[in-house]
């Protein structure tokens, strides 16, 4: 995995072909299309569903201690285990299961580099059946939000100028041009972006085949539009989950210390009353 | 079960890029399409043929693009 800064948060799929049925080792799915997992997964992954299992399902939150607690035991991951996530759309939501494992101190936890995209271009093998899993016992730590932005933190920030803001967003969304993705529900009143975010669509960290560029490559991405991590960095995009994958990329390919993901994006901003809104490229 | 017949291409419906790969799983043949930007699935379906299964999941996909509003 090269130059970049914390390579052991990614795996390739070769070694996931080799360690996937270690003891010491969970492989997890979780992707958009929730029917992904059902229609061949990796033998030994378990499958998790982000609308369901990875958030709050009463109030708009992260999935809650409590309920995460019961995941990870159900899946058979105690405190060790080495945990390690892909999914389709090159691990969207495998990088927010990721954040979210961050959060709640999970010690060991990588994304398998090119998600499911990868694994099946090179025709690797599937499986239809679940595995047999033993519950464990897990405890989390205390949720660490260092790495989460809550919507006070960005207005002050955007006010005092004391941040650098990343729309991932297609330039479509970012201009304002449309209020969701092609093809996809619009879930905002207004168009646009938070003033003064630089927009790095998120699918521009990845290689054709669904991998991370490399680190120079990464580097030279975001710096040549103006993200050098002199400022604590605010990822957002239109639900959290494409910013967490950039959010990967910023705190651990390329090393950033102060890297945040604000999970509420477009969908609080674009519906907030009277928040500043801006147009355009 | 290994996927095989593994394809990818690229085409416009709506006025909208379009990303569709198909795959066969056992005998089953799967197709999902997405929107490429910014890449999300925008609709996907199964069935016996490569050729189903692609003109079934890019004619969901085109009447959901088709019913997205552009703003300016």
């Amino acid at each position: 995995m090269g130059d970049y800064a914390h390579p052991e948060i990614l795996v390739s799929t070769n070694w996931v072909a080799e360690h996937a049925g270690a003891d010491s080792v969970r492989v997890v799915e979780v992707d958009v299309d929730t029917g992904s997992y059902d229609e061949g997964h990796i033998a030994g992954a378990v499958g998790w569903d982000w609308n369901s299992q990875l958030c709050d399902t009463v109030r708009r939150d992260i999935v809650p201690c409590a309920a995460f607690e019961k995941l990870m035991s159900d899946s058979g991951i105690a405190n060790d285990t080495t945990v390690v996530l892909y999914g389709d759309n090159n691990n969207w939501f495998a990088a927010w299961a990721l954040w979210q494992l961050k959060i709640y101190g999970h010690a060991d936890v990588r994304l398998m580099n090119g998600g499911r995209v990868k694994w099946l271009a090179e025709g690797r093998e599937l499986t239809t059946k679940a595995p047999a899993v033993a519950a464990a016992n897990y405890k989390a730590a205390e949720p660490d939000f260092s790495i989460r932005a809550f919507l006070p933190q960005v207005t002050e920030s955007v006010s005092n100028n004391a941040v650098e803001l990343v729309d991932v967003r297609s330039p479509a969304e970012f201009s304002g041009e449309i209020l969701a993705p092609p093809g996809l529900p619009e879930t905002c009143r207004r168009g646009g972006h938070i003033p003064g975010a630089a927009n790095i669509p998120w699918g521009k960290a990845c290689n054709p085949d669904g991998a991370f560029k490399s680190y120079d490559e990464l580097k030279a991405l975001y710096e040549g539009a103006g993200i050098t991590g002199t400022k604590p960095i605010i990822a957002y995009c239109r639900i959290g989950e494409r910013s967490s994958h950039s959010w990967v990329v910023l705190k651990y390919l390329l090393g950033y210390e102060n890297v945040t993901n604000y999970d509420g994006s477009w969908t609080e901003w674009g519906n907030l009353v009277g928040a500043a809104v801006a147009r355009g490229a | 079960m290994k996927p095989e017949d593994y394809s990818e291409r690229k085409l416009e419906l709506a006025g909208w890029p379009v990303h569709i790969v198909s795959y066969r799983l056992g005998k089953t043949y799967h197709a999902k399409a997405d929107n490429v930007s910014p890449g999300a699935m925008v609709a996907r379906a199964k069935a016996a043929s490569k050729e189903e299964a692609e003109a079934k999941a890019l004619g969901k996909a085109e009447e959901r693009l088709a019913a997205t509003r552009r703003m300016s």
